[in-house]
């Protein structure tokens, strides 16, 4: 009887955890929707980088960092997405530099972009990320070998990464990060909705979802 | 049913009791982290190291009425409640925060959430444990009677 009241007990605890997190993820997904209708330019500022037809009706913002693993894993497989669904998808990058240091490979990034680099210089980043940004043995200093490759002017990638437009702009997302509550990166929002389990397959689906909605 | 009986049971209670409020603060404990995503500072952790084990601890203590549960799990609820003290302190700006043992990463004196205008995460974790060591004084209290 008594031990029959605690396996009831245990298991209106375990149901009630989990009735509770279903219904703060749900929650957390209408506020962000909301706010994808109501100030959508938390989710793509002037400055943010993006990829894709101007005419796309589905939207993957992604908070990301340069120096982040699970990022450089991401970036081919949302661009064989983009490659399956021509036009339809828009690609915006938004930075969440949460490693150590970051900052500064973002700073590269948007010196880069003033040369119109900025997607070479990106992926030239992620693959040669394990060199420099091993998280033992972090070398920070060692992607300038890699940069030359993508065809940047150096010198001018060194005068540019002292722009201090570029502080600004990184705070500006780290600051919509937070209000959007992504704690780690890669962090995926399609047309809004955030992706809640994290993984390819889950991102996969929340993409073909809004495709077919947008698209029928 | 014996007044013996009727003790026993009542004790049973009082030690269900304890168990179900580790178990709904532990609960409370991962939803903050794994739902909400705030993550852990140093001296949530160290509290959440006394808090987590007493759900087994009394658990077994239940599951045939352990003699002695008190004497296990007392330290633990005691030790939590000193760093559950710390933290509220720490949280509330009695105790300066230059003092604070947090490295880099989490600080321990963000405030995330705010019930009702005044009630903190430390606030909540400092109660718990103070209702569990009241719950455990009562439960030695009656067996040693």
């Amino acid at each position: 009887m008594k031990n029959a009241l605690l396996v009831v007990a245990s298991f209106a605890l375990i149901f009630g955890f989990m009735f509770a997190s279903d219904w703060y993820k749900e929650r957390q997904a209408e506020k962000s929707s909301f706010m994808a209708q109501e100030n959508a330019e938390t989710f793509i500022r002037e400055h943010s980088e993006a990829l894709g037809s101007d005419d796309a009706k589905v939207y993957i913002v992604e908070f990301m960092d340069p120096a982040c693993e699970t990022c450089a894993a991401f970036a081919p497989f949302v661009k064989q997405m983009m490659a399956k669904n021509p036009g339809k998808i828009k690609l915006v990058l938004r930075y969440a530099p949460f490693h150590d240091g970051a900052d500064y490979f973002v700073t590269m990034l948007e010196a880069a972009k003033k040369q119109g680099k900025y997607w070479e210089t990106l992926d030239a980043m992620f693959t040669s990320q394990p060199y420099w940004a091993s998280h033992s043995n972090p070398q920070p200093q060692r992607v300038w070998e890699f940069l030359p490759a993508v065809g940047l002017d150096m010198e001018r990638l060194k005068k540019d990464m002292k722009d201090p437009a570029i502080a600004k702009l990184i705070a500006q997302d780290i600051a919509d990060a937070k209000t959007l509550n992504v704690h780690k990166t890669p962090g995926y929002f399609v047309n809004g909705r955030p992706l809640q389990e994290f993984g390819y397959q889950q991102l996969y689906d929340l993409v073909q979802s809004e495709l077919q909605a947008v698209y029928q | 049913m014996s007044p013996s009986t009727q003790k026993s049971n009542m004790n049973w209670t009082v030690l269900f009791l304890c168990w179900l409020l580790v178990s709904g603060s532990t609960a409370g404990s991962i939803f903050f982290s794994s739902v909400m995503e705030f993550a852990p500072c140093v001296l949530c952790w160290y509290q959440r190291i006394c808090l987590f084990p007493l759900v087994l601890i009394l658990g077994v203590g239940l599951i045939s009425f352990e003699k002695n549960v008190v004497k296990y799990s007392l330290p633990l609820a005691i030790a939590g409640w000193l760093v559950a003290l710390y933290h509220t302190l720490l949280y509330s700006g009695i105790i300066p925060t230059s003092i604070q043992p947090c490295s880099q990463g989490v600080s321990c004196t963000e405030e995330y959430i705010d019930l009702f205008g005044f009630i903190t995460i430390p606030m909540l974790s400092l109660f718990s444990f103070s209702i569990l060591i009241a719950l455990l004084l009562i439960l030695h209290r009656r067996m040693t009677k």
